[in-house]
Parts: C-alpha cells; sequence; structure tokens
C-alpha cells in the first residue's frame, strides 16, 4: 500500500478487501464512490446516510463484513438513530471509516465537520474507536476490524504525524510527569511542545476500549485529544481518580469557532498546534 | 457577474454545483423576491453564484468575494447565517432547507426555498414535501435546480413526484429566465409550488 494520506490508504485497503474476503462489502453515501473500482459488492445508496447504515446493518445481519464510509458529520452524526439501534441495540457488527475528522474540511464549515464524532459514539456500549495518527496504523486498525465482526470506527484525517508508533495501548514514549497523552495525530505537535519540558509523553489511538489498567502508576495527566476537549477525561478519571492526581484535558473548546482558512489555522485557533499546547502544558507546570 | 464569480475562486469542486443555480438565483433577486419574502439556499454546495448574486444586488459589500473560503472572510464553501446576515439560514448538509421552509411558510412567511436534485436524495426532504402538500401551503416554493446530479436518477421525474403529493409542480429551462420568473411569479392558489428548473450541459 502507498497512499501518503490515511483517506488515500483507506481506500486502497477496501479495494483490495473487496477482491480478497467475500464477506467485505463496501456501503457508501456518494462520499469515496470515485475513489474506489467498481466492484458487485460496492453499493453507493445516494446522498442517504440513514439508509447507507441500515443497509450495513442488513448485510451483517446475513453475515457479511460492511464497510461504511462518508465524512465524520455525515457518517456518525446525521445516522445517529440508525448508529445506536440498527447496528448497537441489533448487536450487529460493521466498520464505520470517516474522513473529515474536527476541521480537514475547514473551508467548508461547520456541516462538515464533527469534532464531537468519538464522544457521540463513546456514550454506546461495544464500539472500538480507533484514532490513527499515521497511515500505516490506519491500515493496522482497518486491517484488524476487517478480521473481526465488532463495531468499530475509524477516525481518520488529513494530519499525520512524522512517523508510526508500534504497539497497542498506551504506548509510553517518554518516562515523566506528568505524563502527556497524546491521542492519534497530536504526537508530533505534543513531542515538539515538550522537547525541552520534563513531561512523560505516551501515545494512544485505540480510545475505546480505553487502557484504564496502563495509568496504574500515573498520578498526573494531561490528555491532548485531536477532537472535543475532555472526550475520554472521564476515562481517565474512572482510572486514577480514586487517589489524589492532576488531570487537564486539552482538545476543542469551541466546535463554534465560525472560520473559514485553513486546518493550520484552525489547529492553531483551537490551541492544538506545538506552541498552544506548549503554553496549556507550560501554565500547569 | 462574471468578475463577481472569477474572484470567487477556491472551491472547484462545487463549480458544478454553483453555476447551475445561477441564473435561478439572479431571477429570484433581481425580479421575483419582495421585501417581506424569504429566500432559503437549502442546497449550500458551491455558494460562489449565491455570493455573487448577493454582491451584485448590493446585498454584502462588492469586494467581499475577494476573500472566499479565508480564516477572517464571512464567506465560505458553505454559507453560515450567524456571521453573513445576507443568508436566511447556514447550509451545506443536505436536506434541512425544505424542512424549515415549512416552518417559516407555517408562521405566514411567503418562502422560496432552493434545493437541489441530487440533494432529494435525502429522506428528510420527502418528509417535507409530503407534509406541505397534505396541509396545502400556499406561501411556499420549492425549486428544484435539477442538472441531472443525483447517482441513482428520478425515474419518472421530480415534478411528478412533487405533484403526487399535491404540489403544483412544473419544469422549466433553468437557464430561461424569462420562463424562470413566469413559474416563480404565477398566481398559485392551490397549495405549495414546486418549479423543477432544468439544467443540462
Amino acid at each position: 500500500m502507498t497512499a501518503t494520506t490515511m483517506r488515500g490508504r483507506f481506500y486502497e485497503l477496501t479495494a483490495a478487501a473487496l477482491e480478497r474476503d467475500e464477506r467485505v462489502w463496501a456501503v457508501l453515501a456518494d462520499i469515496g464512490e470515485s475513489e474506489l473500482p467498481r466492484h458487485p459488492r460496492l453499493v453507493n445508496v445516494g446522498i442517504r446516510e440513514q439508509l447507507m447504515i441500515g443497509v450495513a446493518a442488513g448485510l451483517a445481519l446475513e453475515g457479511k463484513r460492511p464497510v461504511v464510509h462518508s465524512y465524520a458529520p455525515f457518517l456518525v452524526e446525521r445516522p445517529w438513530e440508525q448508529i445506536k439501534l440498527d447496528l448497537t441495540h441489533q448487536d450487529l457488527g460493521a466498520v464505520l471509516v470517516s474522513n473529515g475528522a474536527s476541521y480537514d474540511a475547514s473551508r467548508a464549515g461547520r456541516t462538515h465537520q464533527a469534532p464531537e464524532d468519538v464522544a457521540l459514539l463513546a456514550t454506546l456500549p461495544g464500539w472500538r474507536i480507533e484514532v490513527p495518527g499515521h497511515p500505516d496504523e490506519l491500515e493496522r486498525a482497518f486491517t484488524r476490524a476487517l478480521a473481526t465482526d465488532e463495531r468499530v470506527y475509524i477516525r481518520t484525517t488529513l494530519e499525520r504525524n512524522h512517523a508510526p508508533v508500534s504497539g497497542d495501548g498506551l504506548v509510553v514514549l517518554r518516562d515523566g510527569s506528568p505524563l502527556v497523552v497524546a491521542v492519534g495525530p497530536t504526537l508530533t505537535p505534543v513531542l515538539e511542545a515538550t522537547s525541552d519540558l520534563a513531561v512523560g509523553v505516551a501515545y494512544l489511538t485505540t480510545v475505546r476500549p480505553f487502557p484504564h489498567d496502563a495509568f496504574e502508576d500515573v498520578d498526573d495527566v494531561v490528555l491532548v485529544e485531536p477532537y472535543l476537549a475532555g472526550t475520554s477525561a472521564a476515562e481517565v478519571t474512572k482510572a486514577i481518580g480514586h487517589r489524589p492526581h492532576r488531570l487537564r484535558a486539552l482538545g476543542l473548546e469551541n466546535p463554534e469557532l465560525r472560520r473559514y482558512g485553513t486546518p493550520e489555522e484552525h489547529r492553531a485557533a483551537h490551541g492544538l498546534d506545538a506552541r498552544g499546547i506548549r503554553t496549556a502544558l507550560v501554565d500547569l507546570l | 457577474m462574471d468578475q463577481l464569480l472569477e474572484r470567487l475562486a477556491g472551491d472547484e469542486k462545487h463549480d458544478r454545483s454553483s453555476y447551475s443555480t445561477l441564473d435561478v438565483l439572479w431571477v429570484l433577486y433581481d425580479r421575483v423576491l419582495e421585501e417581506d419574502d424569504l429566500f432559503l439556499l437549502s442546497k449550500g454546495h458551491g455558494p460562489m453564484a449565491y455570493y455573487a448574486v448577493l454582491a451584485a444586488k448590493g446585498l454584502i459589500d462588492e469586494e467581499e468575494p475577494d476573500g472566499f473560503g479565508a480564516f477572517d472572510s464571512r464567506l465560505g464553501y458553505h454559507p453560515d447565517r450567524v456571521v453573513l446576515p445576507a443568508a436566511a439560514i447556514s447550509s451545506g448538509s443536505l436536506g434541512h432547507g425544505l424542512p424549515i421552509a415549512v416552518g417559516t411558510a407555517l408562521a405566514g412567511r411567503r418562502t422560496f426555498v432552493l434545493v437541489g436534485d441530487g440533494e432529494l436524495d435525502e429522506g428528510s426532504n420527502w418528509e417535507a414535501v409530503q407534509l406541505a402538500g397534505r396541509l396545502r401551503l400556499q406561501n411556499l416554493t420549492a425549486i428544484v435546480v435539477d442538472n441531472a446530479s443525483a447517482t441513482h436518477g428520478w425515474p419518472g421525474g421530480i415534478a411528478a413526484r412533487f405533484a403526487l403529493e399535491r404540489w403544483d409542480a412544473v419544469v422549466v429551462d433553468g437557464r430561461d429566465r424569462d420562463a424562470l420568473e413566469a413559474a416563480l411569479s404565477g398566481n398559485h392558489v392551490a397549495g405549495p409550488v414546486c418549479v423543477v428548473a432544468e439544467v443540462r450541459g
């Protein structure tokens, strides 16, 4: 696989999976169709996202492995009840892969941005939520998802870290306290922001189920998430809340930024570039 | 107008979408809309023509299109009514405008709403079509700009589907400004009006 963006890698992997595995179906709602070769098990339902999830549920009911894809708001928010009932309540599996993330579509405005997607899905039981920070990590998460019947959400973004990180769960890259936990594509700015600070750094891509046990020896945590601030704060509290601790959660504070411009401008406006993260850390320290 | 559109560069993905609406928007703003009317751009994709018409009619500053898509601009790839009051609704996610238009029409406002043929894929539109027809909302006009972009098409035609729900539905050439004006200005007393503006090529 050669694509240098997560989204491109996802299309390559999906095309290959359709050829290789007869259980795999791709279900689209216009978005992504032009990026994939025609295939008898690729169904484009048109701009009908609720139908897209319902069709995926029907395929899963018949033992298939549906891969469902669109912009995050149209994949998670618009067909929310279908996700809640047709998949989760029916206890059916699917692999949902989004693009656009929090502000990739910065010029497109609020309608194409979903900083709430992970928080929403995290309210439902039984979802594995993957937030890769590199195309190689997307490939690992997608390959693992196809091999199961789980409900999996994989959030892709045009942002990417300089290099992939191997290992599952909470991967500690540098010991120290507080432990700065970088989620997905926030790792590169976190490493830049902390290069001369006496803090620990850890990396996390599978945010649900949350690795509570990995926080056994951790007292102070700075969570850096590329979506709504505090999305995983309650999970950290569940892990360390029974003893004295400190927790600071960085992420998007205001999803209604009401600005257009570039993703870089949005990242800076939300304080998620290296400078913003460093400022928050220095305040804390 | 051409010069205004040239300055709204950057969203080439939606060029086709934008230019398909140009004549409808011009006729609405130049010949049809009255002071107390409400116009909702439901199909927020490719709003360049919308911004160009607003600028040409003096509803936004003529210099404003130069900043299209910039961080500090009020003009993005989909409109936001909070930063751009000239836009009655924020749009960009499809299938929201027609239901909102039913609400404004119910509240007594003469309402025009522009949707796309691809946008009609979204089921929320048909909930609105069904209710507006059955409530006989005479002050509601839906303009469907049909540039044949719906993935699975509309067998039997779009107008027939509105007519089935008792809308007064007509089909006109979406580039023929006089035909558009006639269809949008007619006396439709029976119920809601649907003008399908066909744009081909």
